[in-house]
Protein backbone atom coordinates (compact mmCIF):
# COMPACT_ATOMS: atom_id res chain seq x y z
CA UNK A 1 0.00 0.00 0.00
CA UNK A 2 1.42 3.64 -0.81
CA UNK A 3 -1.01 4.52 2.28
CA UNK A 4 0.72 6.94 4.48
CA UNK A 5 -0.53 5.80 8.48
CA UNK A 6 0.16 9.09 10.31
CA UNK A 7 0.85 7.88 13.74
CA UNK A 8 -1.44 9.04 16.82
CA UNK A 9 1.26 10.96 18.25
CA UNK A 10 1.47 13.49 15.34
CA UNK A 11 -2.42 14.21 15.53
CA UNK A 12 -2.49 14.51 19.20
CA UNK A 13 0.78 17.22 18.75
CA UNK A 14 -1.73 18.81 15.86
CA UNK A 15 -5.01 18.56 18.36
CA UNK A 16 -3.01 20.53 21.55
CA UNK A 17 -1.30 23.36 18.81
CA UNK A 18 -4.58 24.41 17.46
CA UNK A 19 -6.17 24.59 21.20
CA UNK A 20 -3.06 26.36 22.24
CA UNK A 21 -3.57 28.69 19.05
CA UNK A 22 -7.54 29.40 19.88
CA UNK A 23 -6.04 30.22 23.59
CA UNK A 24 -3.84 32.86 22.11
CA UNK A 25 -6.22 34.15 19.64
CA UNK A 26 -8.49 35.35 22.59
CA UNK A 27 -5.82 36.33 24.61
CA UNK A 28 -4.13 38.32 22.21
CA UNK A 29 -8.14 39.58 21.73
CA UNK A 30 -8.45 40.81 24.84
CA UNK A 31 -5.70 42.82 25.21
CA UNK A 32 -5.22 46.00 22.84
CA UNK A 33 -2.47 46.47 20.67
CA UNK A 34 -3.89 48.86 18.12
CA UNK A 35 -2.94 48.10 14.32
CA UNK A 36 -1.86 44.48 15.69
CA UNK A 37 -4.93 43.29 16.12
CA UNK A 38 -6.11 42.03 13.10
CA UNK A 39 -2.87 41.19 11.39
CA UNK A 40 -2.28 38.52 14.31
CA UNK A 41 -5.42 37.15 14.95
CA UNK A 42 -5.36 36.52 10.81
CA UNK A 43 -1.82 35.36 11.15
CA UNK A 44 -2.82 32.72 14.43
CA UNK A 45 -5.77 31.67 11.89
CA UNK A 46 -3.48 30.70 9.31
CA UNK A 47 -1.16 29.27 10.89
CA UNK A 48 -3.84 27.08 12.43
CA UNK A 49 -5.56 26.39 8.80
CA UNK A 50 -1.97 25.11 7.53
CA UNK A 51 -1.40 22.59 10.69
CA UNK A 52 -4.91 21.53 9.34
CA UNK A 53 -4.62 20.96 5.53
CA UNK A 54 -0.87 19.43 5.96
CA UNK A 55 -1.40 17.19 8.84
CA UNK A 56 -5.33 15.99 9.60
CA UNK A 57 -5.82 16.37 5.61
CA UNK A 58 -2.86 14.55 4.66
CA UNK A 59 -1.92 16.95 2.12
CA UNK A 60 2.19 16.62 3.69
CA UNK A 61 1.84 12.96 2.32
CA UNK A 62 0.07 13.43 -1.01
CA UNK A 63 1.20 13.53 -4.47
CA UNK A 64 2.18 16.24 -5.65
CA UNK A 65 -0.98 17.15 -7.99
CA UNK A 66 -3.01 16.92 -4.96
CA UNK A 67 -1.10 19.56 -3.53
CA UNK A 68 -1.39 21.78 -6.16
CA UNK A 69 -4.83 21.66 -5.94
CA UNK A 70 -4.73 22.30 -2.67
CA UNK A 71 -2.58 25.40 -2.92
CA UNK A 72 -4.32 26.29 -5.79
CA UNK A 73 -7.73 26.88 -4.14
CA UNK A 74 -5.86 29.40 -2.01
CA UNK A 75 -4.47 31.14 -4.70
CA UNK A 76 -7.99 31.84 -6.36
CA UNK A 77 -9.02 32.87 -3.47
CA UNK A 78 -5.73 35.40 -3.13
CA UNK A 79 -6.79 36.40 -6.44
CA UNK A 80 -10.21 37.20 -5.81
CA UNK A 81 -9.28 39.19 -3.04
CA UNK A 82 -6.32 41.15 -4.84
CA UNK A 83 -8.28 42.35 -8.02
CA UNK A 84 -11.62 43.38 -6.06
CA UNK A 85 -9.49 45.48 -3.73
CA UNK A 86 -7.88 46.82 -6.36
CA UNK A 87 -11.61 48.07 -7.94
CA UNK A 88 -13.04 49.66 -4.27
CA UNK A 89 -9.46 51.13 -3.47
CA UNK A 90 -9.12 52.89 -6.82
CA UNK A 91 -12.69 53.94 -6.62
CA UNK A 92 -12.97 57.65 -7.54
CA UNK A 93 -9.37 57.90 -8.53
CA UNK A 94 -10.34 58.83 -11.95
CA UNK A 95 -14.05 60.33 -11.75
CA UNK A 96 -14.34 61.68 -8.20
CA UNK A 97 -17.71 61.86 -8.37
CA UNK A 98 -17.73 57.56 -8.61
CA UNK A 99 -16.80 57.75 -4.82
CA UNK A 100 -19.69 59.48 -3.52
CA UNK A 101 -21.67 57.28 -5.73
CA UNK A 102 -21.53 54.26 -3.32
CA UNK A 103 -24.83 52.97 -3.21
CA UNK A 104 -24.27 51.65 0.16
CA UNK A 105 -23.17 54.70 1.58
CA UNK A 106 -24.64 54.31 5.63
CA UNK A 107 -23.44 57.14 8.42
CA UNK A 108 -21.46 55.45 10.84
CA UNK A 109 -20.35 56.98 13.86
CA UNK B 1 10.93 -8.53 -10.09
CA UNK B 2 11.04 -4.59 -11.53
CA UNK B 3 8.79 -2.38 -9.36
CA UNK B 4 6.20 -1.57 -12.73
CA UNK B 5 5.45 -5.49 -12.28
CA UNK B 6 5.17 -5.59 -8.41
CA UNK B 7 2.48 -2.98 -8.48
CA UNK B 8 1.18 -4.65 -11.79
CA UNK B 9 0.64 -7.49 -9.32
CA UNK B 10 -0.72 -5.85 -6.82
CA UNK B 11 -3.28 -4.13 -8.95
CA UNK B 12 -4.28 -7.52 -10.01
CA UNK B 13 -4.56 -8.16 -6.40
CA UNK B 14 -7.07 -5.30 -6.10
CA UNK B 15 -9.54 -5.92 -9.30
CA UNK B 16 -10.89 -8.97 -6.80
CA UNK B 17 -12.11 -6.07 -4.47
CA UNK B 18 -15.89 -5.19 -4.73
CA UNK B 19 -15.12 -1.59 -4.50
CA UNK B 20 -12.50 -1.21 -7.09
CA UNK B 21 -13.41 0.57 -10.35
CA UNK B 22 -11.97 -1.20 -13.40
CA UNK B 23 -10.10 1.70 -15.04
CA UNK B 24 -7.92 1.80 -12.54
CA UNK B 25 -5.08 0.32 -12.00
CA UNK B 26 -4.88 0.13 -8.65
CA UNK B 27 -6.71 0.67 -5.27
CA UNK B 28 -3.86 3.13 -4.51
CA UNK B 29 -4.63 5.16 -7.56
CA UNK B 30 -8.18 5.13 -7.51
CA UNK B 31 -8.13 6.49 -3.92
CA UNK B 32 -5.34 9.55 -5.34
CA UNK B 33 -7.73 10.23 -7.96
CA UNK B 34 -11.14 10.42 -5.55
CA UNK B 35 -8.38 12.39 -3.22
CA UNK B 36 -8.07 14.78 -6.33
CA UNK B 37 -11.66 15.76 -6.60
CA UNK B 38 -12.24 15.91 -3.22
CA UNK B 39 -9.74 19.07 -3.30
CA UNK B 40 -11.06 20.23 -6.67
CA UNK B 41 -14.28 20.37 -4.73
CA UNK B 42 -12.77 21.68 -1.70
CA UNK B 43 -11.15 24.81 -4.35
CA UNK B 44 -14.45 25.34 -5.17
CA UNK B 45 -15.93 25.53 -1.72
CA UNK B 46 -13.02 28.38 -0.85
CA UNK B 47 -14.23 30.09 -3.49
CA UNK B 48 -17.66 30.01 -2.29
CA UNK B 49 -16.79 31.34 1.21
CA UNK B 50 -14.69 33.28 -0.56
CA UNK B 51 -17.16 35.84 -2.02
CA UNK B 52 -18.52 35.81 2.27
CA UNK B 53 -15.10 36.81 3.38
CA UNK B 54 -14.91 39.31 0.73
CA UNK B 55 -17.95 41.14 1.80
CA UNK B 56 -16.78 41.20 5.03
CA UNK B 57 -13.58 42.53 4.95
CA UNK B 58 -15.30 45.42 2.80
CA UNK B 59 -18.27 46.22 5.47
CA UNK B 60 -15.65 46.04 8.26
CA UNK B 61 -13.53 48.66 6.54
CA UNK B 62 -16.85 50.52 5.78
CA UNK B 63 -18.20 50.56 9.01
CA UNK B 64 -15.40 49.37 11.14
CA UNK B 65 -17.25 51.23 14.43
CA UNK B 66 -20.66 48.98 14.00
CA UNK B 67 -18.91 45.76 13.45
CA UNK B 68 -16.97 46.91 16.73
CA UNK B 69 -20.07 46.85 18.49
CA UNK B 70 -21.96 43.86 16.58
CA UNK B 71 -19.07 41.74 17.45
CA UNK B 72 -19.51 42.98 21.25
CA UNK B 73 -23.40 41.91 21.23
CA UNK B 74 -22.13 38.12 20.72
CA UNK B 75 -20.61 35.88 23.61
CA UNK B 76 -17.23 35.38 22.74
CA UNK B 77 -16.98 32.46 25.31
CA UNK B 78 -19.83 30.82 23.26
CA UNK B 79 -17.53 31.42 20.03
CA UNK B 80 -14.58 30.24 21.96
CA UNK B 81 -16.15 26.77 23.52
CA UNK B 82 -17.38 26.34 19.79
CA UNK B 83 -13.87 26.60 18.36
CA UNK B 84 -12.66 24.03 21.05
CA UNK B 85 -15.55 21.75 20.08
CA UNK B 86 -14.86 21.52 16.58
CA UNK B 87 -11.08 20.86 16.92
CA UNK B 88 -11.80 18.47 18.75
CA UNK B 89 -13.97 16.63 16.19
CA UNK B 90 -11.21 17.20 13.55
CA UNK B 91 -8.91 15.39 16.17
CA UNK B 92 -11.87 12.41 15.91
CA UNK B 93 -12.70 12.54 12.50
CA UNK B 94 -8.70 12.34 11.75
CA UNK B 95 -8.52 9.48 14.30
CA UNK B 96 -11.23 7.80 12.28
CA UNK B 97 -9.57 8.05 9.84
CA UNK B 98 -6.28 6.18 11.13
CA UNK B 99 -8.34 3.54 12.26
CA UNK B 100 -9.63 3.03 9.12
CA UNK B 101 -6.15 2.55 8.20
CA UNK B 102 -5.56 -0.07 10.43
CA UNK B 103 -8.94 -1.38 9.42
CA UNK B 104 -10.30 -1.55 13.26
CA UNK B 105 -13.72 -1.68 12.88
CA UNK B 106 -14.86 -0.41 15.93
CA UNK B 107 -12.47 1.84 16.31
CA UNK B 108 -14.43 3.79 13.02
CA UNK B 109 -17.17 3.60 14.64
CA UNK B 110 -16.85 4.80 17.67
CA UNK B 111 -14.36 7.63 16.37
CA UNK B 112 -17.23 8.67 14.20
CA UNK B 113 -19.88 8.84 16.72
CA UNK B 114 -17.60 10.76 18.53
CA UNK B 115 -17.16 13.32 16.08
CA UNK B 116 -21.36 13.62 14.80
CA UNK B 117 -21.51 13.92 18.93
CA UNK B 118 -19.19 16.90 18.91
CA UNK B 119 -20.50 18.31 15.62
CA UNK B 120 -23.92 18.28 17.33
CA UNK B 121 -22.89 19.63 20.76
CA UNK B 122 -21.50 22.71 18.22
CA UNK B 123 -24.94 22.86 16.50
CA UNK B 124 -26.60 23.04 19.58
CA UNK B 125 -24.34 26.10 21.08
CA UNK B 126 -25.60 27.68 17.55
CA UNK B 127 -29.31 27.21 18.26
CA UNK B 128 -28.68 28.87 22.10
CA UNK B 129 -26.90 31.49 19.89
CA UNK B 130 -29.17 32.36 17.49
CA UNK B 131 -32.23 32.55 19.74
CA UNK B 132 -30.39 35.23 21.72
CA UNK B 133 -30.27 37.26 18.78
CA UNK B 134 -34.20 36.85 17.83
CA UNK B 135 -35.23 37.72 21.29
CA UNK B 136 -33.23 40.33 20.88
CA UNK B 137 -34.16 41.50 17.99
CA UNK B 138 -30.82 40.97 15.94
CA UNK B 139 -31.48 39.35 13.31
CA UNK B 140 -31.68 41.70 9.90
CA UNK B 141 -35.63 42.46 8.80
CA UNK B 142 -38.36 44.64 10.22
CA UNK B 143 -38.15 44.65 13.50
CA UNK B 144 -34.12 44.92 13.52
CA UNK B 145 -32.31 46.82 16.22
CA UNK B 146 -35.47 47.44 18.14
CA UNK B 147 -36.19 47.46 21.82
CA UNK B 148 -37.32 44.49 23.58
CA UNK B 149 -38.42 43.60 26.94
CA UNK B 150 -35.78 43.84 29.68
CA UNK B 151 -33.37 45.79 27.63
CA UNK B 152 -31.20 48.11 30.03
CA UNK B 153 -32.20 51.42 27.75
CA UNK B 154 -28.79 52.53 28.40
CA UNK B 155 -28.15 50.35 25.73
CA UNK B 156 -30.35 50.75 23.49
CA UNK B 157 -29.52 51.21 19.35
CA UNK B 158 -29.97 54.66 18.19
CA UNK B 159 -31.43 54.90 14.67
CA UNK B 160 -28.44 56.15 13.06
CA UNK B 161 -26.85 52.70 14.36
CA UNK B 162 -29.30 50.64 13.35
CA UNK B 163 -28.64 49.88 9.19
CA UNK B 164 -24.51 49.55 9.67
CA UNK B 165 -25.74 47.33 12.71
CA UNK B 166 -27.95 45.36 10.59
CA UNK B 167 -25.00 45.02 7.74
CA UNK B 168 -22.51 43.31 10.65
CA UNK B 169 -25.55 40.76 11.32
CA UNK B 170 -26.67 40.16 7.95
CA UNK B 171 -22.57 38.71 7.13
CA UNK B 172 -22.85 37.10 10.52
CA UNK B 173 -25.77 35.00 9.97
CA UNK B 174 -24.78 34.13 6.02
CA UNK B 175 -21.51 32.97 7.33
CA UNK B 176 -22.16 30.94 10.21
CA UNK B 177 -25.20 29.83 8.66
CA UNK B 178 -23.34 28.58 5.79
CA UNK B 179 -20.82 27.06 7.70
CA UNK B 180 -24.04 25.40 9.87
CA UNK B 181 -25.57 24.35 6.92
CA UNK B 182 -22.73 22.64 5.91
CA UNK B 183 -22.47 20.69 9.49
CA UNK B 184 -25.86 19.91 8.70
CA UNK B 185 -25.37 18.45 5.67
CA UNK B 186 -21.93 16.93 6.81
CA UNK B 187 -23.58 15.18 9.83
CA UNK B 188 -25.92 12.51 8.35
CA UNK B 189 -23.03 11.80 6.18
CA UNK B 190 -21.18 10.42 8.90
CA UNK B 191 -23.79 8.72 9.76
CA UNK B 192 -23.88 6.99 6.89
CA UNK B 193 -20.62 6.22 6.86
CA UNK B 194 -20.81 4.61 11.09
CA UNK B 195 -23.30 2.48 9.28
CA UNK B 196 -20.82 0.96 6.47
CA UNK B 197 -18.22 0.56 9.14
CA UNK B 198 -20.16 -1.66 10.93
CA UNK B 199 -21.14 -3.65 8.36
CA UNK B 200 -17.27 -4.08 7.89
CA UNK B 201 -17.45 -2.30 4.61
CA UNK B 202 -13.79 -0.43 5.39
CA UNK B 203 -10.71 -2.04 5.72
CA UNK B 204 -6.69 -1.50 5.39
CA UNK B 205 -6.74 -1.75 1.84
CA UNK B 206 -10.01 0.11 0.81
CA UNK B 207 -11.52 3.60 3.59
CA UNK B 208 -11.90 6.14 1.00
CA UNK B 209 -14.95 7.37 1.87
CA UNK B 210 -13.81 8.25 5.53
CA UNK B 211 -10.37 10.10 4.06
CA UNK B 212 -12.69 12.11 1.62
CA UNK B 213 -15.30 12.83 4.19
CA UNK B 214 -12.53 14.06 6.41
CA UNK B 215 -11.25 16.10 4.10
CA UNK B 216 -15.00 17.81 3.87
CA UNK B 217 -14.91 17.53 7.93
CA UNK B 218 -11.73 19.56 8.01
CA UNK B 219 -12.26 21.92 5.82
CA UNK B 220 -15.53 22.81 7.71
CA UNK B 221 -13.33 23.23 10.82
CA UNK B 222 -10.93 25.08 9.12
CA UNK B 223 -13.55 27.55 7.64
CA UNK B 224 -15.01 28.56 11.47
CA UNK B 225 -10.87 29.06 12.69
CA UNK B 226 -11.34 32.46 10.58
CA UNK B 227 -15.04 32.90 11.57
CA UNK B 228 -14.30 32.92 15.26
CA UNK B 229 -11.82 35.93 15.81
CA UNK B 230 -13.11 37.71 12.20
CA UNK B 231 -17.08 37.71 14.15
CA UNK B 232 -16.57 37.01 17.98
CA UNK B 233 -13.04 38.99 18.39
CA UNK B 234 -13.25 42.58 17.48
CA UNK B 235 -11.51 44.96 19.39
Amino acid sequence: MSDHVVPVRTYLLVFLALMLGTFLTVYVARHDLGAFNTPIALGIAIVKATLVVLFFMHVKYSPRLTQLVAASGFAFLAMLFAIMLMDYAARGTVNPETRSNQAFQIEDK
Amino acid sequence: MSEHAAALQAGHADHEHPRMAHHFESLAVQKDAASLGMWLFLAQEIMFFGGLFFAYALYRNLYHGAFVAGSQLLDWKLGAFNTAVLIGSSLTMAMAVHAAALGKRKQIVGYLLGTILLGTLFLGVKVVEYREKFHHNLVPGESFGLPYEGLDPHHAIPESQRAPLQMYFSLYFAMTGLHALHMIVGIPILAGLCWFAWHGEYSARFHTPVEMVGLYWHFVDIVWIFLFPLLYLIA
